[in-house]
């Protein structure tokens, strides 16, 4: 992995920089000890490690806005984070880096029930959002499997979404204004408890920017009102192909379910041999769950019991209870951890059409035969968004690169199957040196100019998103560096 | 102009020496001062998956075209977007590429979001002339910046849309309409707020007169299974018995009308007068409402958009002062449009930004030139 030449010229600045950011924060904000800047050496893809200049935790959007235009002033680049638990690398820092941390920006500062919002600080976690309306009986629907951890602040950037996203939409869809400290120390207000914006669609590209655009501080979210009720239903079908058959059925009869999980083989006895979750031994599993009454999920569970039927399922366990409900769940969600009991694993996120779906798990069959690694595949089927998990062992020399390499050829495949290169990770540096297989030049030059405009001296998480090659310019770079 | 395929409207951009309004089918009755650049001979629908809810079809597309195929499979376009037509009395055959660029959206908007919340990928020609194309057609793509959002509602200013993928949804069995009669703007956003707060998921809530016969209703929609939607029809009857207000519950047969006339600011059809669209935090819209001065007004999506009906060269925005939202002008005379602008004007941070998007994206100024923003000084070559 190539990251960007520490600039020398900023790394002889740190003293002064670290003084001046003193100058504006409280003593503890601002973190230089190499002891405890290494806390921040990576986020959740801990394959790659840096430990940053220096680290500062502002607790208020006047004082990000403080350390933003210090920074700016200086030339150093700043990168964001809120939990650091991209899988992307996105909070990867450089040597010559600041490390802006909102951790500690977690207010609520307004829950207004008759207008369905909630604003909050952005390190605030995705779960406590919910947590804070539940009482009334609302929830913050984007749900990543991250949540009791991840901020608001990496979701927006991420746009992360999560099980329940094909009812309920991503982060995108729920985001209705933020608060936004430009690179020069700008605060800017985006949107509002409006709900659709009046002149081009900012919210929109800040949404999923990487953190590249501006450091986000508050967020007016969605909330919603909670559903009477919800159950699964579990399903086995000894053919992907079918199974794959199935779930379209499902969507195209006119029946929304919330979530629709899809695990495969290896996927299911990696789990059943850590989870017992008592799971059919079959070729394709699903998990279907529906929302409403009593009545309207028995009568959704009823149609897509029927649909599934049609399909020769080798097991069909309707919930009855939620006891049932949580045993059905209980394998899909150790699966994680399961395949991590048997090996280390690396786990890719690509998206492709659900039509594409037998097809796509028959290549990654092939090609785990020809790289010689395990991959379980466990996924949002209703909106085709794959986690395959490629098996390796870290120990071993050349493993992790032959990972590497496998990964990159599934997530080709994604794209040549009519899909995309990441559907809620991000590109972060994971991803980055694949762009230019989804994207056009002219694609990526149309993105780059919109950093341009927000950043235009690219300070901002500079070294993320868009291959270094195709950003050098730009970031004023010549050489670069391989490790 | 009508380029009749993409490279063609690449070339012909790159070759404009001089401001290009573009045109899709035209209903939104506004032509700038520039050559006209129609896109009607980019359509087609070029792949429907129904079972991935998925369709991508040229920009110029009629919106009709992409109804029928839908309907054929029993899904449609969720975000329910107006036909201006009746509106503004205009002619023409909306497009998909113009209800995109416009990201227009009906009262479905507050449960199943906007337009811009259904578009999975663009193509489109910048004011260079170079083709870019962003997302994709997939549900979930988080691969680099989210340009198909920004395309939409830039009304053409950044690009010309080439190609559009959408999502589509079922249509659902049936639906039902809670009408109440007689209640004031501020109970019937009372009403809609905690309608919208009971877990029986309102697809459309609508207050105001002329929306259902001549009298004041409120009303709100419930789609689903049939049994599903007579049993939250009861359940909201109930939550409000006791509102003092007549309780009727219309069946999919006869509210469809209603919705149809909601969408497309049936109220304010066929009267004088100058049209705003005013979108607002639910709970203000009362007090803008007492602020505005309006002839005649009604709400949409809960109290979140409010249409008004204005004494012709009325500025709204002035009336309003400084509220959370802003007000577009839709239907008014050249004059007024002139001395107004569609637009409301944007805090400085954001004319900034959206101002440096515009000099990128068009580097010379001749896309709808001042439609959205000021005319710059840029030059036109
Ligand atoms: C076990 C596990 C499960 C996961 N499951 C899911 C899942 O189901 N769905 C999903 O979408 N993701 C998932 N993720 C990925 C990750 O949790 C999300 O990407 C999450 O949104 C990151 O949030 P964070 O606060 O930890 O961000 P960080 O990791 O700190 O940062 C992520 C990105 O956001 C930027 N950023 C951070 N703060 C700001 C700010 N204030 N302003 C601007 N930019 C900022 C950073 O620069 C970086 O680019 C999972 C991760 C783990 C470890
Ligand atoms: C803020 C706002 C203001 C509106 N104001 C009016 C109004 O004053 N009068 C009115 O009649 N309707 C107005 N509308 C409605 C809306 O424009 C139309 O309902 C819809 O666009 C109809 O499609 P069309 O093909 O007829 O579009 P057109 O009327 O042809 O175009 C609509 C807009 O989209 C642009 N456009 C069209 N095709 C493309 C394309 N392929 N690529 C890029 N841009 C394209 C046009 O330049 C124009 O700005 C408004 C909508 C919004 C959201």
């Amino acid at each position: 992995m190539e990251m960007p030449i520490p600039d020398p010229a900023v790394l002889a600045r740190k003293s002064r920089v670290q003084e001046r950011l003193s100058a504006v924060l409280p003593a503890d904000a601002v973190i230089s000890d190499e002891a405890e800047t290494r806390a921040y050496e990576c986020d959740a893809l801990t394959a790659y490690k840096c430990p940053p200049m220096l680290v500062v935790l502002p607790a208020s959007t006047g004082e990000v806005s403080d350390v933003l235009r210090i920074c700016h002033e200086e030339g150093v680049p700043v990168v964001p984070r809120g939990s650091g638990t991209s899988l992307a690398g996105g909070a990867l820092p450089t040597a010559d880096c600041v490390i802006l941390g909102v951790a500690r920006m977690n207010d609520v500062l307004e829950t207004d029930y008759a207008n369905r919002i909630i604003r909050v600080q952005t390190g605030r976690t995705n779960l406590s959002v919910t947590g804070a309306v539940e009482e009334n009986g609302f929830f913050y629907a984007p749900d990543p499997s991250s949540q009791l951890a991840c901020a608001i602040a990496g979701n927006i950037a991420m746009n992360s979404g999560g099980a329940h996203c094909l009812k309920y939409g991503v982060t995108t869809n729920n985001l209705m204004g933020v608060t936004m400290v430009a690179m020069t120390g700008e605060v800017i207000e985006i949107g509002g408890a409006h709900m659709d914006s009046g002149g081009l669609d900012l919210l929109g590209l800040v949404c999923g920017s990487e953190g590249q655009l501006g450091v986000v501080t508050e967020a007016t979210l969605r909330i919603l009102p909670k559903p009477e009720g919800a159950r699964p239903v579990l399903m086995g079908f000894d053919d992907n192909e079918v199974a794959g058959a199935c779930v379209s059925d499902i969507i195209k009869a006119g029946v929304l379910p919330v979530a629709i999980e899809f695990m495969d083989r290896p996927c299911i006895e990696a789990t059943e041999a850590f989870a017992h979750a008592g799971y059919p031994m079959c070729e394709a599993l699903l998990i279907v769950e529906v929302e409403g009454s009593e009545a309207e999920i028995d009568h959704q569970l009823s149609l897509i019991m029927e649909i599934a039927r049609r399909h020769n399922p080798v097991e069909l366990r309707e919930s009855k209870s939620a006891d049932e409900s949580a045993r059905i769940w209980l394998g899909r969600k150790s699966a994680f951890g399961a395949m991590g009991q048997i090996n280390d694993y690396m786990c890719l996120d690509g998206t492709i059409p659900v039509s594409s779906l037998p097809f796509v798990l028959k290549r990654i069959g092939e090609m785990s035969d020809e790289f010689g690694l395990k991959v379980g595949n466990v996924f949002h089927a209703g909106d085709g968004n794959m986690h395959p998990l490629i098996l390796f062992d870290a120990n071993k020399p050349g493993d992790l690169e032959l990972c590497e390499a496998f990964g990159a050829e599934i997530l080709k495949l994604c794209v040549e199957a009519g899909g995309c290169l990441t559907g809620e990770h991000g590109v972060g540096i994971e991803k980055r040196d694949l762009m230019t297989y989804q994207y056009e030049p002219a694609d990526l030059e149309a993105q780059m100019a919109v950093k341009d405009v927000f950043d235009p001296q690219w300070l901002l998480n500079p070294a993320k998103v868009f291959p270094l090659s195709v950003s050098d310019a730009r970031r004023g770079v010549t050489p670069v560096a391989a490790e | 102009m009508k380029p009749e395929n993409e490279a063609a409207l690449a070339e012909m951009i790159r070759s404009a020496n001089g401001p290009l309004t573009i045109t899709g089918g035209g209903t939104r009755g506004m032509t700038g001062d520039g050559e006209t650049l129609e896109t009607g001979a980019l359509s087609g629908i070029s792949l429907y998956e129904p079972g991935a809810l998925t369709i991508v079809a040229g920009a110029g597309t009629p919106l009709a075209e992409v109804h029928d195929a839908l309907a054929a499979e029993n899904q449609r376009l969720a975000f329910e977007p107006m036909d201006h037509r009746p509106l503004l009395g205009t002619t023409g055959a909306p497009t998909l590429g113009g209800v995109i660029a416009a990201n227009v959206s009906g009262p479905r908007r507050i449960q199943g979001g906007a337009a811009r919340d259904y578009a999975l990928g663009v193509r489109f020609v910048d004011g260079a002339g170079n083709i870019v194309k962003n997302g994709g057609r997939v549900m979930k793509n988080v691969t680099g910046y989210d340009l198909v959002k920004l395309m939409c509602g830039a009304c053409g200013t950044l690009g010309v849309l080439s190609e559009v993928a959408l999502k589509v949804l079922p249509v659902p069995e049936t639906s039902g309409t809670l009408v109440l009669q007689g209640l004031s703007d501020a109970d019937a956003v009372d009403v809609m707020s905690l309608a919208m707060g009971s877990p029986y998921e309102i697809t459309g809530a609508v207050h105001g007169a002329k929306v259902h016969g001549d009298e004041t209703v409120t009303a709100l929609r419930i789609e689903g299974f049939e049994q599903s939607v007579a049993y939250r029809m009861g359940r909201l009857k109930e939550l409000f018995a006791d509102r003092g207000a007549e309780i009727a519950l219309l069946p999919a047969e006869t509210s469809d009308a209603l919705w149809e006339r909601a969408r497309d600011a049936g109220p304010l059809s066929n009267v004088a007068g100058d049209v705003w669209r005013v979108s607002c935090k639910p709970s203000d819209a009362p007090g803008l409402v007492a602020r505005a001065g309006a002839q005649s007004h009604y709400f949409d999506w809960a109290g979140g958009l409010i249409w008004m009906r204005m004494a012709a060269g009325t500025d709204l925005r002035e009336n309003l002062g400084r509220f959370d939202g802003h007000a577009t002008l839709v239907r008014a005379g050249a004059g007024t449009r002139a001395a107004l602008g569609a637009f409301h004007p944007e805090a400085a941070g954001v004319a900034r930004l959206s101002a440096g998007l515009r000099a990128r994206f068009d580097p010379r100024g001749i896309l709808n030139p001042g439609l959205m923003g000021p005319v710059t000084a840029r030059e036109v070559v």
